[in-house]
């Protein structure tokens, strides 16, 4: 961006000088303890991102920041300005984009940002210059007209990033960005963030995913109210070293490998990526044990470079567990053919807006199989008509071999879903919660009271119901939302975006109990904007524009998208070079 | 498992949750239990079109026989509470314009002479047009006064009194005796449309509501539970509006209590039915409790309750006919004070059936397209 920040204080300061400083800070809400005693310098010309796990303090570290909360102890100057005396200009020294930016819906993109000028008291002259500059930036100009309600979650952000620039702040706080966002969107982000460091602000991303921390220059790393780490990530990282392996081309083994490895007692995190299987050791642990594994599967143990996650679930104690006593408590999921959820040229239209264009694949029995794309590449559309949300226009959709749109309630009586935001009641107790999801799916009698019970043992909630979901913990919450949509023992399980938002720990726990489904044979149909949950799907279907423009494993569409200056591209570079190629040919072909 | 289109186990199921999330939402808590209270007392004890306690102002320049008759009967009229006594024509019109006085009464000099002389006396009243339907009620009790100190004049004389009004059904004009029936109608229709308006939209704010629809139950089923619950907190309302007016208020209840128990189920199924599209159109409670209020509101106006629906132009007058409250106003006035026979009853209930027919079928249309 060319606009200067509203003055050259960077470099007046000089480079050392700090832009926020945070010291022994301390927060309370009742009972909570949202931040104690935390301090830290946040410095001008670098991106320091926030990272820590739900609840870690982030937002409110965040709106202390910004001068929206007072804190209860220590203090905090930002530019120069302490936060609470100083509090009027703060809000000039900072801009600041909520995890929800408040952009008024039934605006224009124009109008909502002409409405953040005048508000911060600019002059229309002085705009016209402005607006086109931060229109490039964001690459909003085809888009003016458009009403914020009608962008996509991506476009949402960068709007709301033009709006807090407005002000052209000193200090730039930015709240989960990355959030709802898809991956050719976050990269938009990231550019503009780093063209706004590059000039000397400094800015501050909130996160709680941890490829995104990877990439910020210095990051404050929260767990429970505390600081656990502050400096580069890199830092970090380089404890690690050492301690990480992958069992290469494991195949179709490799849930069964992983649920071996996360029970050793050396192994303390392990993921899946593509074909293979990621681990990391406990400190002070040798290879031995791992090395028996891979010597058993046959397969080779090769060093891989240290992540940021690892060295976070380090910190935090190490990963969940590989068994899930979920999967073990299930009967082995019988199927009368060996498809269990097939769509034929499924369309659906809007008016004149195709969202889903002719859509066909079939999913095997016991498969994971994962809807990528863009924000409105129509990936919630398809994945909405074949859970029974959606009627389609054309085209038939099959969930294990019955027609959704002849025999819905036996259809939708075979499937389980899960929803993004876990839609619980929360007005009724967690109890209520699961009789509820009982009753709704018919069960009776002993096996009602058996399902219940066994739920509640298995997800460990017995100390919970009588509370209401919304005070559980996030990972219980979790629970109780898996626990409800697999009641009925569904042979095929639906999950919306289903860890959008959940932190890793967290995560893995539920990908734990997902695994464990698929090696009992439960097909599991996910939609997901992360990658790292792309790579443990059997295969992944790409939309982009309402069109299946890829379909094949992760290590497939990774290979198919290596080139010379990325030999070894992650599963993030080949999602962009895919929808990437997409969007030429269909440029070319118009 | 059973795929029918109905199933009791889902329905029960479906019908607990109903009612918890009524009776633990706060929100919902609220539009139940507070607007009943507050109506009862508000209209039972403060709305009411009968003048009361009002102060008139009077000029006398007459010191004669017949003022001082006309003065004393103002001052035991029930209906003022003080008569101001002014020297000047000027002080009356500061009196009236001040609002301190609903009316004032100017009599002349020789209004007594003028009398005995055999003629007939002339007092000027001014009224405060400002207040214009208590200032007729007022000028229609002053003619009253006025022409009972006329009856005194000719004693001997036959009494002029050619016409005897007899109110029948409600003698003495009770106000209460035709508000609190009403009432009733009015709490059970808001009750009912309040909670199932809220119903769907508060399970789509919290993304519950797919989760319903990709479970195997029926749409006559959602809709069936989230009936249930909003008839039987309307009819326990309504119940007490009854009670109330029976014990609390001493209302004559003449007619047959079966059949205004069965008028208030239909009556209510037809409003839960209006309630229930609301909900399915709205996005957000927020949505949802305006929607109720917009069709609410001019739902009560139109229906009889406050101006006859006679008085309506004929086009407004049909659409009053597709409001439930509409006849539900004309059985539960008819029962509590007519006796009114079963078979009026039924001429108003049939059209309420029609009614909740059509606009449960309607609901039930709405969130299945919805699936869309």
């Amino acid at each position: 961006m060319g606009a200067q920040p509203a003055s050259d204080a960077p470099r007046q300061h000089g480079q050392h000088d700090a832009a926020v400083v945070i010291d022994n800070l301390a927060k309370y809400f009742g009972q909570v303890q949202a931040l104690r005693g935390l301090s830290a310098s946040i410095r001008y010309g670098r991106l320091t991102g926030l990272v820590g796990p739900d609840g870690a303090g982030k937002t409110t570290l965040m709106r202390i920041m910004t001068g929206l909360l007072v804190p209860d102890a220590g203090r905090v100057t930002l530019a120069g300005f302490d936060v609470v005396k100083d509090n009027d200009a703060i809000h000039v020294a900072s801009g600041y984009m909520p995890q929800r930016f408040g952009l008024y819906e039934d605006l224009s993109v124009l109008e909502n940002m002409r409405l953040y000028a005048r508000l911060r008291g600019m002059d229309a002259e002085h705009n016209a210059e402005l607006f086109d500059e931060l229109l490039e930036f964001t690459r909003l100009r085809p888009f003016t007209a458009r009403l914020a309600g009608k962008l996509s979650g991506g476009m949402k952000q960068k709007l709301g990033l033009a709006c807090a620039l407005m002000a052209r702040p000193k200090v730039l706080l930015l709240d989960e960005p990355g959030v709802g966002v898809d991956p050719v969107s976050r990269q938009d982000l990231w550019r503009m963030v780093q063209a706004l460091t590059d000039e000397g602000m400094a800015v501050v991303w909130s996160t709680a995913y941890l490829d995104e921390a990877e990439r910020c220059e210095s990051v404050l790393l929260l767990n429970q109210g505390q600081l656990l780490f502050d400096g580069p990530p890199q830092e970090l990282t380089a404890q690690l070293e050492g301690r990480s392996f992958r069992l290469e081309n494991v195949g179709a083994e490799r849930r069964a490998l992983l649920t071996e490895a996360l029970d050793l007692p050396s192994v303390s995190d392990g993921v899946i990526q593509g074909a293979g299987v990621r681990v990391v050791l406990r400190a002070g642990e040798g290879t031995e044990q791992v090395q028996a594994l891979a010597d058993r599967a046959h397969v080779e143990l090769a060093p891989v470079p240290a992540r940021f996650e690892d060295a976070f679930i380090d910190l935090l104690g190490g990963g969940p567990g590989g068994t899930s006593t979920l999967a073990e408590r299930l009967p082995p999921v019988e199927l009368g053919s060996d498809i269990a959820v097939s769509c034929q040229n499924l369309t659906k239209r809007f008016g004149a807006f195709t969202a889903t264009d002719h859509v066909s694949f079939e999913v095997h029995k016991g498969e994971i199989f994962g809807l990528l794309g863009p924000n409105g590449a129509g990936k919630s559309t398809t994945f909405k008509m074949l859970c029974g949300l959606l009627k389609p226009s054309a085209g038939e959709a099959h969930v294990v071999g019955l027609d959704l749109r002849r025999a819905t309630g036996a259809a939708k009586s075979r499937l389980g879903y899960m929803a993004q935001k876990f839609s619980l009641y929360g007005l009724l107790s967690v109890r209520q919660n699961l009789e509820f999801s009982a009753g709704v799916y018919g069960l009776e009698g002993d096996t009602r009271r058996e399902r219940i019970e066994e739920m509640i043992a298995t997800f460990d909630l017995g100390d919970w119901l009588c509370a209401t979901p919304d005070s559980l913990p996030l990972g219980h919450k979790q629970r109780l939302a898996l626990a409800c949509s697999l009641m009925h023992r569904p042979p095929v399980l639906f999950l919306d975006e289903p860890t959008s938002g959940v932190d890793p720990i967290t995560r893995r726990e539920f990908w734990t109990h997902i695994n464990g489904l698929a090696r009992k044979g439960v097909t599991i149909m996910v939609t997901t904007h992360f990658m790292d949950e792309a790579e443990y799907c059997d295969r992944v279907a790409m939309l982009s524009r309402a069109r299946l423009v890829a379909l094949d494993t992760p290590d497939a569409l990774k290979r198919m998208t290596a080139s010379a200056q990325r030999p070894d591209p992650t599963m993030e570079d080949a999602f962009i070079q895919l929808v990437e190629a997409a969007e030429r040919e269909t440029a070319a072909a118009a | 498992m059973s795929n029918a289109i109905l199933s009791f186990t889902r329905l029960r199921a479906q019908f607990v949750k109903e009612v918890l999330s009524i009776l633990r939402d706060p929100r919902s808590r609220m539009v139940v239990f507070v607007p009943p209270i507050l109506q009862l007392l508000v209209f039972a004890f403060a709305a009411t079109l009968e003048v009361r306690n009002v102060d008139i102002a009077v000029y006398n320049q007459d010191a004669g026989r017949w003022s001082h008759e006309l003065m004393q009967r103002l001052d035991s009229a029930r209906f003022i509470s003080h008569v101001h006594l002014v020297d000047s024509q000027r002080r009356l019109h500061e009196l009236i314009d001040r609002g301190e006085v609903i009316a004032a009464l100017a009599i002349p000099a020789d209004f007594s002479r003028t009398i005995a002389a055999g003629d007939s006396g002339r007092a000027q009243v001014l009224v405060d047009g400002r207040r214009s339907n208590s200032g007729q009620i007022t000028v229609a009790y002053l003619s009253t006064i006025a022409a009972e100190v006329g009856a005194g004049i000719t004693p001997d004389a036959q009494a002029p009194t050619p016409v005897t009004v007899r109110h029948w059904f409600n003698p003495n004009l009770v106000y209460r005796w035709f508000i609190v029936p009403g009432l009733t109608g009015i709490l059970a229709l808001f009750s009912a449309l309040l909670i199932t308006s809220l119903s769907i939209a508060r399970e789509r704010e919290l993304g519950t509501f797919d989760q319903l629809l990709v479970s195997p139950t029926s749409t006559p089923e959602i809709i069936i539970s989230k009936s249930l619950p909003a008839l039987a907190i309307g009819t326990l309302l309504g119940l007490l509006m009854i009670s109330a007016g029976v014990f609390a208020f001493g209302i004559p209840f003449t007619g047959s209590f079966a059949l205004l128990l069965a008028s208030l189920v239909l009556f209510i199924l037809s409003v839960v039915g209006i309630g229930l599209m609301i909900s399915a159109v709205s996005a957000t409670q927020q949505q949802a409790i305006l929607g109720a209020f917009a069709i609410g509101v001019p739902a009560v106006l139109m229906s009889g309750f406050a101006t006859p629906v006679e008085n309506m132009p004929t086009a407004l007058q049909w659409l009053a006919q597709a409001i439930p409250l509409t006849h539900f106003l004309v059985i539960v006035e008819g029962t509590f004070l007519k006796a009114m026979p079963a078979a009026d009853i039924l001429a108003n209930a049939w059209p309420l059936a029609v009614i909740a027919l059509v606009t449960l079928t309607l609901a039930t249309l709405l969130v299945r397209s919805r699936l869309q």
